[in-house]
This record gives structure tokens, C-alpha cells and sequence, in this order.
């Protein structure tokens, strides 16, 4: 039966209370097991070998020492990982990723690997792998992969999306191109027109739990896997496919996890740790270095951006363009296609254009990162918006609230809006207090807004009622966020029981069907949307039991307040039948009580934020201090305020590093210089004010309760915004992030004259 | 690889020049077991010089403060009259790491780590501080300038071992400052530092040492930034002095901390707060 996903204004009584999460104490005691705690018997210690060039042809491997060497179980190289991928070149890209084939393509990239029966035996084996290489020219920066005479990265990529279709390979995989209207006749009718470039560096979503698993693959083909993972079906399709598997003899569980932020909704070194596992038969645990987190996984793009925005002096916006150049490692992605389409979701614009190219680098593979593509593109753009708006002389927040987009509004990316929550977004920042307060000498204020599309997805559901009327919530998308607080305060809700009387487990894939990963904010907004069904289902069951204990029709039996009431003159009399009494009779009225959920949750939402940040810096040394911040994001509806909160502050946490800081340092010689956090220098506690958060409830018309995902777009706003503060409080404009106190005093000294 | 916890300097010095292999020594060990975790030296004997009784104390006498190697930062930050008498120097050590670090962390081991960029250097050497050096056959005091040589390089011989800091007792009206310039607010290492010590007579600074950080090989003693200043009551024009006296000598390098450009420029700076920082205290001493 289709299940009707559509909204429905209800009085809740769970939903929007704050319950301890059922993980929280685990976590803070160190009783939660991570990727790196599992053990079985026998295990290996894996290690990897990687590339110390930047690019580099492999004439040969030679693992014959390591091979001998006591105590080496196994060393695979690519030989070990032949291609069964078909001819899908995407597939090869990850295997490739995960083992360089005759080419490291970036500084960092694994060669080879071995399993020895402890640490010290695998580090004195990867010293005695000899690789020959043949260094070749590189190319980390983007805007020089796409000069003619770049170093080609990949021979076979042709850029798609251009006519006529070229005839040489290029760096640049894909052009795309979006918007409507006439963007040359709305210049033309512009009283001012701003245009102007921009950079940002690479940076890495840092989380604090390196990449980690344990493998065990046994001689008749199947295994096992434990492992820290934002998707474990995601991660057990595509590692039984690259190991030529079945997949449903491939057994993948999720660890707790410590922090992903997309960088764990890809296969790094897991692919590596079953194949080592599958030589030398036995379970091979990888645990990878800080080191090699951030030489070898996850970082998002380095870009470069060109926008233009015409206006008429009333503020009216005619035209707006942007050209976003995306680096993404050194595979063919979708990055600057997601940046071209996020670049001005926020406004209602006539004439709109923005065009986006995915570029080859020789540097890591870039994978999602938080609203992945968003937050670069909103640096250029809302820069831009503020400098525009003070060339005709409007406040920023009056500007933005003229061109936001509105129901009904033609997205620049394609679709029609429905209900958004931009405009009261900006309109909150107009009421806001933050705005009103004083600011101090070299102290300045900027805001800016963001945007993310949201995910929904493949999602499925379990929910079981136990004997003593106690439910087992069992899910398949991991909690990287408190999901398993907010669903079990919805299974509670509908079926009307207390939330403590709900536990929620994240299944392994041997039980459960599958389910998208813990990605675009879906985990809440899915596995929500699947329990509310699961459970509506297990009261239909919970009113059939009923029905045969009072045998009655089951029509005449309602489910109130997580009991059962019969309702009609000849059986109104009944004294109701509690979740409990239901459950205590399951055995004699049919067997074990549950409700199941599959869908595809479609229609996840869109989202909008609009940040407020002051900040200080300090003229002489271009150190910055952000003093104060403000977070407003439109949440549908929060199931959970705590961890509705924790997101906005956690993206705009992580906003401000990236705005401030954080960024991949190359070296001349295409490595690597700060793969620490010593010199990648993520915010610590004390660099960050306490970050205020104000929830708009506007209901997305497609799920039950209104629930929009939060997790992302928190991080969109704060590069700009942190750019308009630095601007209004010293009077420079940052076109280069971070903006760290060297590009800062460089800009002040430029501005003085000196 | 061996680990000994001797109870004496002497016995320390004996294990350290006995050693054919890679010898280290382990104080606070938050420099040490970083490299060997990290892979960068696989020692074949480590000595333990926190259980010698020499280095633990805290001793002030007549000629100054004795400050044994194996005393933490914490210990130092703990300890009332040594922050009266240098506070610079002790919020120097105290910059070093985190919390956790300084509970481990020494400044003899900051030194003979010889970072260019070493918190607690420059202002021991703004400071005058003399180190306590031990070898097999004789013991030796040096200033505390002549020890770091380049990055990661001191004048220790092999089987030597520093045993205490000394820092000189001082006039009254004396004061002592030190800044360094991170991105962040802590767990970082100084992109440029300045240390500063000074005396005033009536109002006028009547001796002064200056040492930056982070812009050369090795931590700078800087006698021009110094003269810049004596015989001033720090005005405006001596600050001036004295920042540029900075940023002219200083040779430092880009690198993923910051631009030779930042540095020079910022050095100067951080001279001057400091200098006003520490003709406050000496006013109020």
C-alpha cells in the first residue's frame, strides 16, 4: 500500500522535546566501540604504502623482501585487485583510488599494502617494498590544470558538455551549464554591475576518528566487515563488486562513528583490507595515520569562481552570472556541476546563468564534504551580494530580502519552489538582537545566506514489539548526528508510549534490506519518514491482536494514546488494551508483533540559512577573532532541538576554520606540507565564540511531520559572512580563503599603502 | 631499544656516553615520543632523567633560581615567586601545548629540542638564562644562546645532558615579557615570537635584552632591537626603533606557518607589545 507522505499539522507530544540520546553516555564514558575496536582472533595489523610523488608512472613494484620477511601474512599490490568492473569507469576510479594501477596519481596515493602479525613487523615490510618510479609532471592548482601545456592527469578524459565534442584529452572532465533568461539584456538594463574573482583552498572535513576496519574474508568467498562508515549497504555494494563478491555474503557493520561529514561515504583503504584479508586468511585490521587521513581521503575542492551581478538602483537584481572552477583529484566528479547549481538557489533572478567545470588535479580524490560545493559558491556569491548592495547604498539584509527567492520562484537550477524558508530566514535576521548590538574598535559584522537541495533516498525499516511491550527500532542509516534519539521520539510518538520505552539500533546489512547512507541530510528526514510508516503499520497489527482478545471487528478498534479502544455502543464498555497487555499476549494471538517500512523518500525539502557573524582583527598582526554568531535555519520541523542545534553549530563551526585557517599547503614539488592537525589548523574550543541558533518550523508539504534535513547547510553561510565582517571592520575585501592573518595583513598593508 | 631511569646526573651522563647506537634523552617526553611514534627516529636507548633529584627542584639562592630539567611547565606555573620574579618566562613555558602537555612538558627539553620556534627560548634568553651542562668529566655553564645551532641542532656533545636553568638574580624595577603570534588561541606553534627583558632607573631603561623566534635558524638574541630602546622611557620613537631593529634582523623563511614577508613585519610588532608589557611590570616591581 503507497504510503501518503504528505504533511500533516498534528499536536505533538514527543516530537520537539529534548530526551537523552541513547549513545551519549557510551560516547563520553569511551565505552562506544569505533572503527578501531574491534579485534578477532588472529587478526593481522594492515598498513599501506603510499606515493611520495605527486605523480608518478610505477615501471615496478618489488615485494619479494617483504614477502620473506617473518610474520608477513600477505602483501597485494594492484595485481591483487584485478578489474571487474566491466567497462563501468566510475568503478575503476574507486578501485584505482584505493590502489594506484601503474600510476600514482597524487602525493599520498596507496601502492601497495601488507598484513604482518604486529605493527613493527608491518613497518619493517613496507621498508623493504622497492617501487621504481618515473616522476612526471604535476598540476595541484586549478586554474593551471586548465591552461593549455597542464600536465595531463588522465589521458582519457575528454571534457563533456561542449561542442564541437574535442579531440585531446583535457584536465577539465565536464563543462554544465544552468539557468534561464537573457542574462546579456538584464546587464544591459543594470545601473550597476559588479563583477569579481575568487579563490578558496582545499580543506578537509577533520573529524576526530580516523578511517578504520577490520576485515575478515573467509576461503569460501564470504566475509565480514566492521567499520567506521556513513553507508555500510553503500560500503558492502561496492566493496563485494570490486572483490567480485556476492553481495549478500558480504557482511557490513557500522562502528560508532567519529564524525564523517561526507568524508566517510566513500571507500578508501577498506577494498585494501579485504583483499589482504582474503591472502592471507585471516582478519586484517587497518587503522589508517592522521597522515594518511589527509594525504589519502576525503578533502573537498580547492576553487576558483568568477561572479557578476547587475542591478538597478531600487535594488532589483537584472542579471546575475557565475563561472565556478572546481579542482576534484585526480577522477572525473560532479563538484563544480553542484556548485554551478547551488550557486544562486537563494534568489528569485529573470535572468540567471552559471557555469560549472570539473577540473583534474594531482591531488587527493575529492569526496562530499558538508552541503559538498555549496559553501565556495556562496563565498563568490554573497561576497558579491554585499559589495553590490553597498554600491547602491542598501543594507545587505534589505537587499537580499528584495531578490530572495519565494514560493513559486524558477530555482536557478531547474525546479519551482514550494514553500521556503529563505525570506523568513532574512526577515528573522532583520529582528534579531545580534543585529542591533554595539561593536567595537577593528570589530565589524557581515551576514550571508546558504542553501542545500537535502537527500532522501533508499530507506527501510524494522520495528519490533517486545514481550514486555518495549520496541526495538532498528534502522540502516548510521547516526552520525542523534538520529537514534530523534527516531526513537517519533516510533513513541506514534505509537503513544513513553521514549524511553523505544531503543534504536543501526543494523548490519545481514538484517536488514538496504538503505542509503547517513548523507544530504537524510538520516532524520528518511529513516524518520520510514519509522512513522513501520510504526503505523505495528498498530494496525497492535489493533488486529486487539480485536481477537475482545473478539470484536477490528474497525471497531481504535489505537489512542498508545492503547487500544473499542469504540461503537455494543463494545464501548470495553476497558482499553494497553501496548503492553497487547504485547504480553502476542504469543497466543498471532506471534511477535512488528511493523516493517520500505521507501524511497522522494521530496526532501530544500533548505536555507542566513548567518549573522561579528568579528575582531587585529590591524598589526591581520589576526581575526570571531567574537560573536548567529545561526537561523528553516528545520521543517525539529524532532530533536538539541541535535537540531548541534548541526547548525557544528557546519558553522567548521565554516569558520575553513573560513579563517584551514587549507591543504602544497609544496613546489606536489606534496603535501601540513598533514597534521598541528599545521591544518582546524578551530580549537577556545577559538570559537558560543554559536547562538534560532529554528524556523516552515513544514516541507512532503513528509508526514515537515521534516526538512538540517545537517549541511549550516556550513554554507560562513565564508561569506565572515568576509563581509572582516570588510566592515577594517575596510578590506578577502577574494581568497581562508583568510588567514597573512592574507589579511597583506590586504590591510595594500589598503594603507605601505 | 633499552629504556634506563637513572637516579643520578652522573649515571645519566654515563649510560648517554656509553651508547654506540641512537641515544635520547626523555624528560616530559612531548617531543620525543612524537617523532618515535611518528617514525622519525627509532631510538636504541632512551634515558628517563625525571627520577634524578637534581633536576626536580626549584631552588632560588643568593646568585639567582636554579630550575632543575625534569620540572614541568605546569610546576613552574604553580610557582608564585618564580612568576613574580619572571613572569615572561614562565608564561613562555606555560604556552607550550595544551593542559595535558604541560604537565609533562619541560623547558630544558624545549631547548634541546631547538625548535626555531621554541616558547620558552627567546625568553630565556631575554632573560640571561644560564644552562647547567654535565658531561662525563666536567660540568660547564653556558648562556643559554649558545646552545640551539640550527633547527634541531645544539653544541651538546655526545654524553652531555643539560641539568638546570639558571636564571640570574635581578635589580629591582626589572621586567619580563613574552608573545607569540598563532592563529589560533592555543595548540599551535608560534608563526613569529618575541621575548623581552628589561631595567629601568628612574622611569628610563637602563638594560635590556630582546630574542625573537620563529624568523631565523635559531632563536635570535638581538643587541640592536636592545640598544634601540636603552636609555629610552620607551616612547613612540624608540618603538619604532626597536620594531625595526627587529624586522632587519631577522632571516626567516615561508613556509606553511606564515611568509617571510608576515614575519618581518609582524616581529616588530610583537616586540613592541612586549616591551610594553614588560616596562609595566618593571614600573610596578
Amino acid at each position: 500500500m503507497p504510503q501518503d507522505t504528505s504533511y500533516t499539522d498534528q499536536n505533538f507530544k514527543l516530537v520537539g522535546t529534548r530526551p537523552r540520546r541513547p549513545d551519549g553516555v557510551d560516547k563520553v564514558t569511551g565505552r562506544a566501540k569505533f572503527g578501531a575496536d574491534a579485534t578477532a582472533p588472529g587478526q593481522l595489523v594492515g598498513l599501506i604504502l603510499r606515493s611520495p610523488h605527486a605523480h608518478a608512472k610505477i615501471r615496478k613494484i618489488d615485494t619479494s623482501k617483504a614477502e620473506k620477511l617473518a610474520g608477513v601474512k600477505a602483501v597485494v599490490t594492484s595485481a591483487d585487485l584485478p578489474d571487474l568492473t566491466d567497462g563501468d569507469r566510475a568503478m575503476l576510479d574507486i578501485l584505482e583510488n584505493c590502489m594506484a594501477r601503474g600510476r600514482a596519481l597524487y602525493d599520498g596515493h596507496a601502492v601497495a599494502a601488507v598484513a604482518a602479525i604486529n605493527a613493527q613487523t608491518a613497518r619493517k615490510a613496507l621498508k623493504l617494498i622497492k617501487v621504481d618510479y618515473k616522476v612526471l609532471p604535476h598540476v595541484t592548482d586549478v586554474d593551471e590544470a586548465m591552461k593549455p601545456g597542464a600536465p595531463i592527469v588522465q589521458d582519457w578524459v575528454f571534457t563533456t558538455g561542449v561542442e564541437p565534442k574535442p579531440n585531446k584529452p583535457s584536465n577539465i572532465s565536464q563543462r554544465n551549464e544552468f539557468g534561464h533568461g537573457d542574462v546579456e539584456a538584464g546587464f544591459a538594463q543594470a545601473d550597476v554591475i559588479v563583477e569579481k574573482s575568487y579563490k578558496t583552498e582545499q580543506t578537509h572535513q577533520g573529524y576526530i576518528e580516523p578511517h578504520a576496519c577490520l576485515a575478515s574474508v573467509r576461503p569460501d568467498g564470504s566475509g565480514e566487515l566492521w567499520v567506521t562508515t556513513q553507508g555500510h549497504f553503500t560500503f558492502r555494494n561496492i566493496c563485494s563488486s570490486l572483490l567480485g563478491m556476492d553481495v549478500a555474503k558480504l557482511k557490513v557493520t557500522a562502528s560508532e562513528i567519529g564524525g564523517g561529514f561526507g568524508g566517510k561515504t566513500h571507500v578508501w583503504m577498506e577494498p585494501v583490507a579485504l583483499a589482504l584479508s582474503r591472502k592471507a586468511n585471516r582478519p586484517v585490521k587497518v587503522v589508517m595515520s592522521r597522515d594518511e587521513v589527509f594525504r589519502a581521503t576525503g578533502p573537498t575542492c580547492s576553487t576558483s569562481i568568477d561572479v557578476k551581478i547587475g542591478v538597478k538602483k531600487n535594488g532589483t537584481i537584472t542579471a546575475a552570472t557565475a563561472e565556478l572552477r572546481y579542482q576534484n583529484g585526480p577522477f572525473p566528479a560532479i563538484w563544480g556541476m553542484l556548485g554551478a547549481m547551488t550557486s544562486f538557489a537563494c534568489y528569485d533572478l529573470k535572468n540567471v546563468k552559471s557555469v560549472g567545470y570539473d577540473v583534474l588535479c594531482n591531488r587527493p580524490k575529492v569526496t562530499a564534504y558538508r552541503a559538498p560545493s555549496a559553501p565556495m559558491a556562496a563565498f563568490a556569491v554573497e561576497s558579491t551580494m554585499t559589495l553590490v548592495a553597498a554600491e547602491i547604498g542598501m543594507d545587505p539584509v534589505d537587499f537580499r530580502i528584495k531578490n530572495a527567492a519565494k514560493e513559486g520562484t524558477l530555482a536557478s537550477y531547474g525546479p519551482t519552489y514550494g514553500p521556503i524558508g529563505i525570506g523568513p530566514t532574512l526577515a528573522a535576521v532583520k529582528n534579531h538582537p545580534h543585529m542591533k548590538a554595539k561593536l567595537g574598535k577593528n570589530q565589524g559584522r557581515g551576514m550571508a545566506c546558504g542553501f542545500w537541495f537535502n537527500f532522501g533516498g533508499q530507506t527501510c525499516t524494522d520495528l519490533n514489539i517486545g514481550i514486555d511491550g518495549t520496541v526495538t527500532l532498528t534502522v540502516g542509516t548510521v547516526d552520525v548526528g542523534g538520529s537514534r534519539a530523534s527516531l526513537s521520539i517519533i516510533a513513541a510518538e506514534e505509537l503513544g508510549i513513553p521514549y524511553d520505552q523505544v531503543q534504536a539500533n543501526i543494523a548490519d546489512t545481514a538484517s536488514l534490506g538496504f538503505n542509503d547512507m547517513t548523507e544530504g541530510s537524510r538520516g532524520t528526514f528518511s529513516s524518520g519518514m520510514a519509522t512513522i510508516f513501520a510504526a503505523r503499520n505495528a498498530i494496525e497489527v497492535l489493533r488486529e491482536r486487539a480485536a481477537q482478545m475482545w473478539d470484536i471487528p477490528v474497525k471497531a478498534v481504535v489505537w489512542e494514546n498508545g492503547e487500544a479502544r473499542a469504540t461503537g455502543k455494543e463494545h464501548g464498555n470495553l476497558p482499553v488494551l494497553s501496548l503492553k497487555e497487547i504485547a504480553a499476549k502476542a504469543p497466543r494471538t498471532g506471534g511477535p508483533i512488528a511493523g516493517h517500512n520500505e521507501v524511497v523518500a522522494d521530496n526532501a525539502g530544500v533548505s536555507f540559512a542566513s548567518h549573522i557573524c561579528d568579528v575582531e582583527v587585529d590591524p598589526e598582526t591581520g589576526g581575526t577573532k570571531v567574537i560573536r554568531y548567529t545561526v537561523i535555519q528553516d528545520a521543517g520541523k525539529a524532532i530533536h532541538p538539541d541535535y537540531v542545534e548541534g548541526q547548525f553549530q557544528g557546519g558553522a563551526a567548521q565554516g569558520i576554520g575553513w573560513a579563517l585557517n584551514e587549507e591543504y599547503i602544497y609544496g613546489e614539488d606536489g606534496r603535501l606540507q601540513n598533514a597534521g592537525f598541528l599545521d591544518y589548523r582546524i578551530p580549537v574550543c577556545s577559538d570559537l565564540p558560543f554559536i547562538d541558533t534560532e529554528i524556523l518550523e516552515i513544514p516541507n508539504p512532503n513528509h508526514p511531520y515537515g521534516v526538512r534535513g538540517v545537517g549541511e547547510t549550516s556550513i554554507v553561510p560562513p565564508l561569506a559572512a565572515i568576509g563581509n565582517a572582516v570588510s566592515d571592520a577594517v575596510g578590506v575585501r578577502l577574494n581568497h580563503v581562508p583568510m588567514s592573518p597573512p592574507r589579511i595583513l597583506k590586504a590591510l598593508d595594500e589598503a594603507r599603502g605601505s | 631499544m633499552r629504556f634506563e631511569s637513572p637516579k643520578t646526573t652522573r649515571e645519566a651522563v654515563a649510560l648517554l656516553a656509553k651508547e654506540k647506537g641512537s641515544a635520547y634523552v626523555l624528560a616530559g617526553g612531548t617531543d620525543l615520543l612524537v617523532r618515535m611514534k611518528t617514525g622519525l627516529i627509532e631510538p636504541d636507548l632512551v634515558v628517563d632523567i625525571k627520577r634524578i633529584s637534581a633536576m626536580q627542584s626549584i631552588k632560588t639562592t643568593a646568585s639567582g633560581t636554579r630550575i632543575g630539567a625534569a620540572v614541568s611547565g605546569a610546576e613552574l606555573g604553580e610557582n608564585k615567586k618564580l612568576k613574580k620574579a619572571w613572569p615572561g618566562v614562565v608564561e613562555a613555558t606555560n604556552l607550550i601545548g595544551s593542559d595535558q602537555i604541560q604537565g609533562r612538558c619541560t623547558m630544558v627539553g624545549n631547548l634541546c629540542n631547538a625548535s626555531p620556534a621554541a616558547d620558552s627560548v627567546p625568553a630565556l634568553m631575554a632573560a640571561r638564562a644560564k644552562a647547567v651542562v654535565v658531561g662525563k668529566n666536567k660540568r660547564r655553564t653556558v648562556a643559554v644562546e649558545k646552545i640551539i645551532t640550527g633547527p634541531g641542532e645544539t653544541s651538546l656533545a655526545k654524553g652531555e645532558i643539560i641539568e638546570a636553568i639558571i636564571l640570574p638574580r635581578r635589580s629591582t624595577k626589572s621586567g619580563d615579557a613574552f608573545l607569540r603570534f598563532i592563529p589560533r588561541t592555543e595548540m599551535d606553534i608560534a608563526v613569529v615570537s618575541a621575548g623581552i627583558s628589561l631595567t629601568l632607573a628612574r622611569g628610563v631603561i637602563k638594560s635590556a635584552r630582546v630574542a625573537l623566534g620563529a624568523v631565523a635558524a635559531t632563536p635570535l638574541l638581538v643587541p640592536a632591537a636592545a640598544r634601540a630602546i636603552i636609555g629610552t622611557k620607551l616612547d613612540d620613537v624608540a618603538l619604532e626603533k626597536l620594531a625595526a631593529a627587529c624586522s632587519a634582523a631577522c632571516k626567516p623563511i615561508d613556509d606553511k606557518r606564515g611568509t617571510i614577508e608576515y614575519r618581518t613585519k609582524v616581529v616588530g610588532v610583537l616586540a613592541c607589545r612586549a616591551a610594553k608589557i614588560a616596562y609595566q611590570r618593571a614600573g610596578d616591581a
